[in-house]
C-alpha cells in the first residue's frame, strides 16, 4: 500500500520569529488511522497550546477532509495568524470556515423516576392486554364467517400451517420426548426401587407424561419453533409491506392469516402431544426394561390401570389451549412490529418469552381446575 | 458448451501485491468476465476499463446484470471466470489485509440506503471512522457533522433514526456513509430512484459538486435519463451480454444499434436530450 509518508508534525522552537509548526507527510484518514500515529499527533498537538505559534502545511503531500478537520480542531476551530498552505489545500479550510460550527444536538435526557418507568410498564402492559383481546375478538369473528362458508375458507393457509407447525415438528418432538422419558423413567425407577415399588414405575410415568409433561413439552416445543417463525413471518411481511399490500386488496389479515394459523395450531397441538406422549412412553419403556427389568408387556397391560382416560383427555385439551394460546400470543407480537431490523428481532424474544410463559400459566390453570379430576 | 471451453480459466495476470492508487492503472478494469445463474448466462465476455476521475454510468434493459456487475466490482459475488481488478489487484485473489484496505477506499451507495435501522444517522455515519479504531471520538463528531453538511443535513438530524426519515433524506445520509472515509471510489446504485423530481435534481447536483470537490471516481448504475445525461461523463451499454457500445453521451448517440436507438432516442429519451441542450445553451450564454 503505497501510502507515501507517515503524517508528522515537527516544532522547531525558533529563536527570532517565534516557535513554528511543520507538517508533514500523508495527512488522510487511512494514514492518519495507521498504528500509534493518531496517538502520537494528539499528545504533540496537546503540547501546543500556545498562540502566535507559525503553522506550515507546505510539506503535506496529500490531504483529505478528516487530516484537515484535526488540524482545525488543533486551532481551536480558527484560522490561526500565521499559516502557510500549499496550493489546493486552502479549499478545506475553506469549507470547513465556512461551515462554521456544527453543534451536535443534544439528546433528550432520561428524565423517568422509577415510578414513572413502572407506570409506563404498567400502560404497556394493559396495552398488550387489550390488544390481545381485540385479537381474540377479531378471530372469533372470522371464525363465525369462515363457519357461515366454509368452501370459501382460507383451507390451503390451514393445510399448509398444520404442515408446517405440525408434521414438521414431528422428529424433534420425538427426539426429546425419548429422552426425557428415559431419564425421567431412570431416576424414578432408582428411587421406587428403595422403597420396593418398581412395579409403581408405570403408574408415575403414565401419569406424568400423559397429563403433565407431554403437553408441555410439546407446545414449549412448538413455540420455539412455530412461535418464533409467525411472528418473524408477520414482521417481515410489515417490513415489505406486504401486509399493507394485503389490506389494499381487501383480504384481511384475521382470516387469510391469523385464523389458519390459530385453527392450524389448535389441531395439530393436540396431534403432536399423542406423539409426544407416545414417544416419551416408549423411551421411558426401554428404560424400564433395562434398569428395572420391567417388560414392555407387562408395562403396556398395566398403563390402562394406572392412568384413567380423564387424563388423557385433560391432555389432549390442553394441547389445544396451549396450541391456540401460542398461535395468539405469535400473532399479536408479529403484527406489532415495526419495519426495522431491531423490531423485528425484539419482537421476535419478546413473542416466545410470552407464548412459553402463557403456556405454563394455561397448564397451572389447568392443574387446579382439574385438581379433582383424574385420579 | 463448446464455445465455454475456448475461453481461459484466468486472464489475469500477477497483480503488484499493493493497491495503485494513484491512478497509473484503470481503476477498475473487467476482463473475459462471465456470469451464470444457472444455465443462463448473464455476461459473456465481458469487457470494461474505468478511468481516474470519471462518472461512468452502466445502462442496460432490465435483466442485463448492471446491479451484478456492480456487485461484482465490489467483490459481493464472484464471476463465473474472469477477472475484476479494482485499483489494479485482482479482488477475487487479494488477500484479506487489503481487501480491508481497498473497502477503506471505496463506497457504496445502495439503492435502498442500506441504514443500519439500530444506529441514528449520526451513528451511521460514524460507523466507518470508529470502525477504525485509532480516531479520537471528538475528530468522529466533527467529520460527520461535515459530512452531514456536504450532503446538505443540518445537525439537527443527527440524533434521528433511519426508520424517521423520508426517501431523500435517506439517500443523502446513505452517501454521506459512502463518503466517510474519504473514499477515491464512489459507486451508486441507482441514485435517484425514488426521488421526485426536485429531489433527484438536488442529488445529482450534490454527486456532482462532490464528485468536483474530492476528486472521486463514480461508477453508476441508473435507468434515470435526466440523472445519466447530467452526470456521466462515458456511459457503458450493456446489451447482449456484453458491453455493446462505451464512450460519451455525444459519441453513443451516432452508433446505430436497436437498444441505443430505442434507449436513448425513444420520447424520452428524446425529451431529456432536449433540456440538456437548453440546460447547456444556458450556461454558455
Amino acid at each position: 500500500m503505497p501510502i507515501a509518508k507517515e503524517p508528522t508534525l515537527t516544532l522547531n522552537p525558533g529563536a527570532a520569529k517565534g516557535p513554528s509548526v511543520a507538517a508533514g507527510g500523508t495527512w488522510q484518514v487511512h494514514a492518519l488511522a495507521q498504528g500509534k500515529t493518531m496517538a502520537t499527533i494528539t499528545a504533540m498537538i496537546k503540547t501546543l497550546k500556545a498562540d502566535g505559534v507559525k503553522w506550515d502545511l507546505t510539506a503535506i503531500d496529500s490531504m483529505d477532509h478528516i487530516g484537515a478537520q484535526l488540524l482545525w480542531n488543533a486551532w481551536g476551530k480558527t484560522r490561526p495568524a500565521d499559516l502557510q498552505l500549499a496550493p489546493g489545500q486552502e479549499e478545506f479550510f475553506n469549507r470547513l470556515e465556512s461551515t462554521g460550527k456544527l453543534e451536535l444536538p443534544a439528546a433528550r435526557p432520561q428524565r423517568l423516576t422509577w415510578v414513572m418507568k413502572l407506570g409506563f410498564a404498567m400502560l404497556l402492559f394493559f396495552e398488550h392486554l387489550i390488544a390481545l383481546t381485540s385479537l381474540i375478538g377479531q378471530v372469533v369473528q372470522e371464525l363465525w364467517r369462515f363457519a357461515r362458508a366454509p368452501m370459501r375458507g382460507p383451507w390451503k393457509e390451514i393445510s399448509a400451517n398444520i404442515f408446517h407447525a405440525g408434521f414438521q415438528a414431528l422428529g424433534i418432538t420425538a427426539l426429546v420426548g425419548f429422552l426425557i422419558g428415559v431419564v425421567f423413567s431412570y431416576l424414578s425407577a432408582q428411587q421406587l426401587r428403595n422403597f420396593g415399588g418398581d412395579i409403581f414405575l408405570v403408574n408415575l410415568l403414565g401419569m406424568s407424561i400423559i397429563r403433565e409433561l407431554g403437553p408441555l413439552l410439546a407446545a414449549i416445543l412448538v413455540a420455539g419453533r412455530s412461535g418464533s417463525s409467525i411472528t418473524a413471518q408477520l414482521g417481515v411481511m410489515r417490513v415489505t409491506e406486504e401486509l399493507d399490500a394485503m389490506l389494499v386488496m381487501g383480504i384481511s389479515h384475521g382470516f387469510r392469516l391469523i385464523m389458519p394459523k390459530v385453527l392450524a395450531l389448535a389441531i395439530a397441538m393436540p396431534l403432536l402431544v399423542i406423539w409426544t406422549d407416545t414417544i416419551a412412553l416408549l423411551g421411558g419403556m426401554v428404560s424400564a426394561k433395562v434398569e428395572l427389568n420391567l417388560s414392555p408387556q407387562y408395562f403396556i397391560l398395566k398403563l390402562p390401570d394406572a392412568v384413567p382416560l380423564a387424563n388423557y383427555m385433560i391432555g389432549l385439551g390442553k394441547g389445544t389451549v396451549f396450541g391456540i394460546l401460542i398461535a395468539l400470543v405469535s400473532c399479536h407480537f408479529g403484527l406489532r412490529i415495526k419495519p426495522n431490523t431491531e423490531s423485528l428481532g425484539r419482537g421476535t424474544t419478546t413473542s416466545v418469552v410470552t407464548a412459553i410463559t402463557a403456556v405454563i400459566l394455561a397448564d397451572a390453570v389447568f392443574a387446579i381446575v382439574f385438581s379433582g379430576v383424574g385420579f | 458448451m463448446a464455445n465455454q471451453a475456448l475461453v481461459p480459466e484466468k486472464v489475469c495476470g500477477p497483480g503488484t501485491g499493493e493497491l495503485t492508487l494513484d491512478g497509473s492503472v484503470p481503476i477498475v478494469e473487467i476482463t473475459g468476465l462471465w456470469t451464470k445463474y444457472g444455465r443462463t448466462v448473464v455476461h459473456q465476455d465481458l469487457n470494461l476499463e474505468i478511468e481516474q476521475g470519471e462518472i461512468l454510468s452502466i445502462v442496460g434493459g432490465s435483466g442485463t446484470g448492471k446491479t451484478t456487475l456492480l456487485r461484482q466490482m465490489l467483490g459481493l459475488e464472484t464471476p463465473a471466470r474472469g477477472c475484476v481488478r479494482v485499483f489494479g489487484e485482482d479482488i477475487s485473489e487479494i488477500d484479506s489485509d487489503q481487501l480491508q484496505q481497498l473497502r477503506n477506499h471505496w463506497g457504496m451507495l445502495f439503492q435502498q440506503g442500506a441504514l443500519y435501522s439500530a444506529l441514528t444517522v449520526f451513528e451511521n455515519i460514524a460507523q466507518p471512522m470508529r470502525e477504525l479504531g485509532t480516531l479520537p471520538e471528538d475528530l468522529v463528531r466533527d467529520a460527520v457533522l461535515l459530512k452531514m453538511n456536504m450532503v446538505g443535513m443540518g445537525p439537527e438530524h443527527a440524533n434521528k433514526m433511519p426508520s424517521d426519515l423520508s426517501g431523500g433524506m435517506v439517500k443523502r445520509v446513505a452517501l454521506a456513509r459512502a463518503l466517510a472515509l474519504e473514499p477515491k471510489l464512489l459507486f451508486l446504485d441507482e441514485p435517484t430512484a425514488g426521488l421526485d423530481p426536485d429531489l433527484s435534481e438536488a442529488f445529482v447536483s450534490l454527486i456532482k459538486s462532490l464528485h468536483r470537490e474530492l476528486g472521486l471516481t463514480v461508477v453508476m448504475v441508473t435507468h434515470d435519463l435526466d440523472t445519466l445525461f447530467a452526470l456521466s461523463t462515458r456511459i457503458a451499454v450493456l446489451a447482449e451480454k456484453h458491453v455493446i457500445a462505451l464512450g460519451p453521451l455525444r459519441d453513443l448517440l451516432t452508433i446505430d444499434h436497436p437498444f441505443i436507438k430505442e434507449f436513448f432516442l425513444g420520447d424520452r429519451g428524446r425529451r431529456a436530450l432536449e433540456a440538456l441542450d437548453e440546460k447547456t445553451n444556458t450556461e454558455h450564454h
